[in-house]
Order: C-alpha cells, then structure tokens, then sequence
C-alpha cells in the first residue's frame, strides 16, 4: 500500500501543502450564540479577508438575518464590491487564475474552511505569523509553515519573531515554542486574540449557518421520539401479555 | 381468473381473485410465524429495512437538487445545505444514514453468527444476505465521490486504481471504471447513474429474495432452535407467534429507540467526530493537491487495514477482496451441528470473540496514518481475521457443544387471538435426558 500510495503521490504534481505544521493548536474561545462576536468576525472577515477570499455559499441577506443586522445596514457596510446585490453570495472580484500566478495556489474559498480545519487551527493559524526573511511576504506561519499567504493583519497583530527551543524528542532540531513581539500593532495581545477568536467564530457559524437551527429543532424531535416511545412500549407490553 | 381461496368478500375479495393480496399478508405478516423469544439483537434486520427506506427518500430529494457535474457537484451540496428548504435535515439524514446503514448491517450480521443463523436450512438467506452487503459496499462507494471533496476525489483514486493490481487487465480495466485517466467528470457522472439507479434496483430486488428466503424457511432465534419442528394439526408452529401484531408492535419500540439515537446525531453530532462526515471532504476536489493521509470511510477500514499490511499490492487486494469473500462460505465453513452460541464449545466462542476484536482493531488501524507499530498490530490481528475462517473446518469439527432443547421455552406458549388456544406439550423426554445429564 505503501507503493501504491507512493505511486500516486508521485504521479500527481503537487503544488500547495496544506496544514501540518506540528505546532501546537489553541483552543479556539469561540460561541457561535454570541452575535455580537459575529458582527464584529464579519466586519473584520469582509475588511481583511475579502480582498482575496470569497464565502461564495454565503448569502448577505442570509447574513444579515442571522446576525441580526438590518439589509440596509449590511448593504451600505459589508458589501464593498459594486453592483452586488443583498441576495447575492458573497464573492469576490479577484480573478483565479492571477490569484495563483500571485501567490502560488490560489486563495481558497473560505465557505466551509471551519469544517474542513477545525476552528483551533484557524485560531492558532490567525495568530502564528512571523517574521521570515526566506519567504516572499517575509512572514512563515507556525500552523501552516511555507504558507503563500501574507500576514494580512499586521496592522493589528504588529510583527512578530518565534522563539525556538530543542525538541525534547530530537536534539537535532528546533521547534517554536512562542512569539516575541517585534513591533506592536495598533491592538495589544489579548484584544488581538479576541480579534482572532471574533473572525473564526464568524467562520464557524458561515461553514454551517443552520447549526443553531439544527439544535433548536432536534430537541423537538427527540421530544416526539419520547412521546412516540411512551406511547409503543405499553401497547407492546399489553400485545406481549398473552406470550410467555 | 383465479378463484378466490382466502374467503374474502367485498374489494378485497375482488382483490383477491386478481391479486394475492390477502395471500401475502398472511404469509409475510399476520400467519408468518415468528419465534417468541428475539432478544435485542434480532432487531436488526427490521432496522435496516428502516434504514434502507430513509436513504431511498432522503436520496430523492437530494437528487432534485444536486448536480452531477464535477464544476458544480461541491457547491450543489453546499447549496442544498443552505439555500433547499430543510435540505440541510435531508442531507444530514443521508450521510447518517449511510454510516447507521453499516453499523446496523454489521450488527445484524454479527447476530447471524451468534446464533448460526447462516446455517442449514438458511444458507441461502446467509448468501442473498451477503450479495445485500456486496451491493451496499458498492452503493456507498459510489455515492461517496457525489460530494466531490477531497476524500471523495482521491478515496475513488485509490480504490480504483486497487484493480490496476490486476495482472494483465489491470490499467484497461481501471481506464474502464474511471471512463477517463484520472477520476474526473466523466467518472462523477457514471458513479452517479450506478449510485441512483443501477445499484439501488439491485439492492430492493435482494432484500426481496432475503425475505421470501427467510420466510420460506422461518426465522431463527437465540435458542438455535428450528420451531417448525413441532407444528399443530393445522401445520402452524406450537412455539411460533404471528408476526403481526406481536413483532409489529415489538419492533415499533425497537425502531423508536433506533430513531432516537439516529436523530440525536442528526442534530448534535452530523459530522460522527469526523467519522461520518470527514474533515478534508469540505475541501472541494482537487486533482492536483493530493492528502497528506488518505483513508476510506470507516466501514472500509477494517478491509483497508488488511490491504495495507501487505507490502505486495496484488496479494494486498487478493487479501482484502478474500477478507470479505470468506463470509460467503460461512455456511460450509462451520461444521459444528449446533446453532446458537449458548449451546456451542468455549473454542467457537473465544475464536467468535477474538473475530470480534480484530475486527474492531483492524478498523481503527485502517483509518490511522501508517507507521510501523500500526502495521504490525494490523498484520497480527490480520492474522487472527483469517484463521478464524480457515481454521474453522478444523475447530468446528469436534466441538464440545450443550445438548440443544427440543422445544423454544419450558412454559405452555398460549396465543390468544391467532386461532385456538394451543395444548400444552410437554417438555420433550430427550430434553429432560439431557438436562438431567447437565
């Protein structure tokens, strides 16, 4: 199997990498209940996120409704492309084919993201960049290393550089164990991660808008399983009294 | 025009002159007699017939909104998740239903082994039963690419690129099933008609010939006992109960409790820990980026662990594709007389036992990423999963088994409401021999 895997590994160019960086993942302090930390996501995901990633299966006006924002209000400040309608997905004007010659893959669509890599990786992800003089965008990633992407929120994170230490496990090489901040950002640590946390809490809720409607309408559903049951189980004792 | 032998009158007398209507209820249903006394295992088989109808409606609805179509299958999906009416429920209730389908078929068939019943005169049963399994696997093989995410994309890779293993045929044939060089759009839209159509008529028209099979030879039960041999003047078994109403409203307790767990996942737990739903298949297919670790979804991995334990790739597939075709000869393969695990040796019961667990382990290793220690516990337990069938014949053969009694349960079976109150018949003179000599 091990050849076979081989095999196709070889037999298919591989272009990006994805994930793996064996650092270690942050708990991501996120509460999809919590509306507020969502608008403040969207506002930071349309602004920082949206000028290369689209969440093409998400519809503003769906947005809206679950956020409890106003149309028009999400009309006037989260729609930024022109000639985009409330009912439309949010996509992006970036053409794919450039994007690739810029970055090296494509920036991928950020619709489901929080299922595909879990929210703890996203969180650890938002949070690792570093200073890294052999990349092209001078910044590496703990969670993600050789990542195409550039630290799009410097403005609010500042620079960072890793501290490394041996790893217990290999004398021979180093691993990053933290982050020294280099030159501050306009937020201080914590309001970053709460940033952080913000934006992935808003990708948690776009990677499945119906979960807390899937929640609210189960507990109804077991409720009438009780019943259903409540009503099966003395009618098979009473069928059953006959057999012994 | 037949003549109508069921005493009918009215519709259904004009029914049964033309239809055997009434005919079939009672064979089936209301004079199919059933042994009293199914533990909780014997719920199974209803089980997946509850299964099989939920992924039959669910898949229709589906199919009025997903796009076979290798640009447009991952956003369908996505699209019926968000934008269909109640979609989201519906889809849900497939991808459960798929994994719930092979747990309630693994159990029903572990039942079968419990309490022999693969063995004479339900050979048949067993064999239709197991081209029910074949058919299953190769359902949810080819609905697993409709989603076209990563897993689904380079899981079908994977799998088909198994038959190029094949010596001479093998790159024609997996040229043949793919209809392209690598799995792509033409390959989606074949896997698509076979997952829509083709096997699901094949699936109803062997769940049928289960049936017919099982009622044409009665059900077993935990006491391994065949209760047609001891009949009333009317030919009705003296330890049968009907089917309906006494199953009918047994399994209704049982299917409630089965859609309560089922329903609970559906809504707090869809993605089963990855395991239902699998993280990368949120990732839309992508024929240049390959997985850092590829694995089947869990109900192939225990088959899949065996594959991998094997450095060479053709006796690998030949490994696998025997791990599955051995349970044809089950029947053969067991020689013990003896039905039921209650009455049969210690040796049937630790080799049952240690089956068991291979299995289990061999499934857990089979969805992990290879490394060494996995692969030796995979090739050990791999070990264990063929003596327990090749070695059967041999320890099978003398095995020191519990006398069997005569008869269902010690007690008088009085049922009222299905003909005449039935005369007691006393426990048979061999079994009070046997017991004695216990």
């Amino acid at each position: 199997m091990k050849k076979l895997l081989m095999t196709l590994f070889l037999s298919v160019p591989c272009l990006a990498y994805a994930a793996g960086g064996g650092y270690h993942l942050d708990h991501a302090p996120i509460d999809v209940t919590d509306k507020n930390s969502l608008q403040r996501g969207a506002k930071l995901f349309v602004n920082y996120c949206m000028g290369c990633h689209s969440a093409q299966f998400e519809r503003y006006n769906r947005l809206a409704r679950d956020l409890g924002l106003p149309e028009k209000l999400v009309q006037e400040n989260l729609i930024l492309t022109a000639g985009t309608k409330i009912g439309d997905t949010m996509k992006i004007a970036m053409p794919t084919n450039q994007a690739k010659e810029w970055f090296g893959a494509a920036p991928p669509d950020l619709s489901v993201i929080a299922r595909a890599r879990g929210t703890d990786y996203l969180y650890t992800y938002l949070r690792t960049f570093y200073l890294d003089d052999s990349r092209p965008w001078g910044v590496n990633n703990a969670a993600f290393p050789s990542v195409g992407m550039p630290h799009v929120l410097w403005q609010l994170q500042g620079w960072q550089k890793p501290i490394y230490e041996t790893d217990p496990h290999d004398a021979n090489r180093q691993v990053i164990t933290g982050f020294e901040l280099v030159q501050p950002g306009s937020m201080t640590v914590p309001e970053f991660d709460r940033a952080a946390a913000d934006l992935v809490n808003f990708l948690s809720y776009v990677a499945e808008p119906i979960q807390l409607e899937r929640k609210r309408v189960g507990i109804w559903v077991l409720l009438y399983l009780v019943l259903c049951f409540a009503v099966f189980y003395p009618l098979k004792k009473e069928y059953w009294k006959d057999v012994h | 025009m037949m003549a109508n032998t069921q005493g009918t009158t009215g519709l259904r007398g004009w029914i049964d002159e033309r239809f055997p209507l009434t005919q079939l209820w009672r064979e089936h249903l209301g004079e199919y007699f059933a042994p009293p006394n199914f533990n909780f295992m014997f719920i199974f088989g209803v089980l997946s017939l509850v299964v099989l109808v939920n992924q039959l409606v669910t898949g229709l609805w589906l199919t009025m909104n997903y796009k076979p179509s290798a640009a447009e299958a991952f956003a369908s999906v996505e699209y019926i998740m968000r934008d269909v009416d109640w979609g989201w429920l519906i889809r849900y209730m497939h991808s459960t239903g798929a994994s719930a389908f092979f747990i309630v078929v693994y159990l029903h068939m572990f039942r079968g082994l419990m309490y022999g019943s693969y063995k004479k005169p339900r050979e048949l049963v067993w064999l239709i039963g197991m081209l029910i399994f074949l058919s299953l696997m190769a359902e949810s093989f080819f609905g697993y690419l409709l989603p076209w995410g990563q897993m689904s994309y380079w899981g079908a890779q994977v799998i088909i690129s198994l038959f190029g293993a094949i010596p001479g045929i093998g790159d024609d044939l997996t040229l043949w099933i793919r209809g392209d060089y690598v799995v792509s759009d033409v390959t989606l839209n074949r896997f698509f008609a076979l997952h829509v159509v083709a096997i699901p008529i094949a699936l109803l028209g062997l769940v049928v010939a289960h049936v017919i099979a099982l009622h044409h030879v009665g059900s077993n039960n935990p006491e391994g006992i065949e209760i047609k041999k001891y009949v009333d003047e009317h030919g009705k078994p003296l330890d049968g109960i009907p089917f309906h109403p006494y199953y009918t409203v047994k399994d209704l307790v049982g299917i409630v409790i089965f859609l309560f767990i089922f329903a609970f996942v559906v809504f707090y737990w869809p993605d089963g820990g990855g395991y239902f739903l699998e993280h990368p298949n949120f990732e839309p297919a992508n024929p240049l980026k390959t997985p850092e670790h590829i694995a089947p979804v869990w109900y192939f991995t225990p088959y899949y662990a065996i594959l991998r334990a094997i450095p060479d790739k053709l006796t690998g597939v030949i490994a696998m594709g025997l791990s599955i075709v051995l349970l044809f000869f089950l029947p053969w393969l067991d020689r013990c007389p003896v039905k039921s695990i209650r009455y049969r040796g210690v040796t049937w019961k630790i080799a049952l036992m240690l089956f068991a667990i291979s299995f289990v382990v061999l499934g857990y290793v089979g969805a992990k990423p290879p490394n060494d220690t996995l692969t030796f516990i995979a090739r050990c337990f791999g070990i264990i999963y063929f003596a327990f069938f090749l070695g059967m014949p041999f320890y099978t053969r003398n095995e020191k088994t519990k006398p069997v009694p005569e008869r269902v349960s010690f007690q008088t079976v009085t049922v009222q409401g299905a003909g005449e109150a039935k005369s007691a018949v006393p426990f048979g003179e061999v079994d009070k021999a046997r017991m004695s000599a216990q």
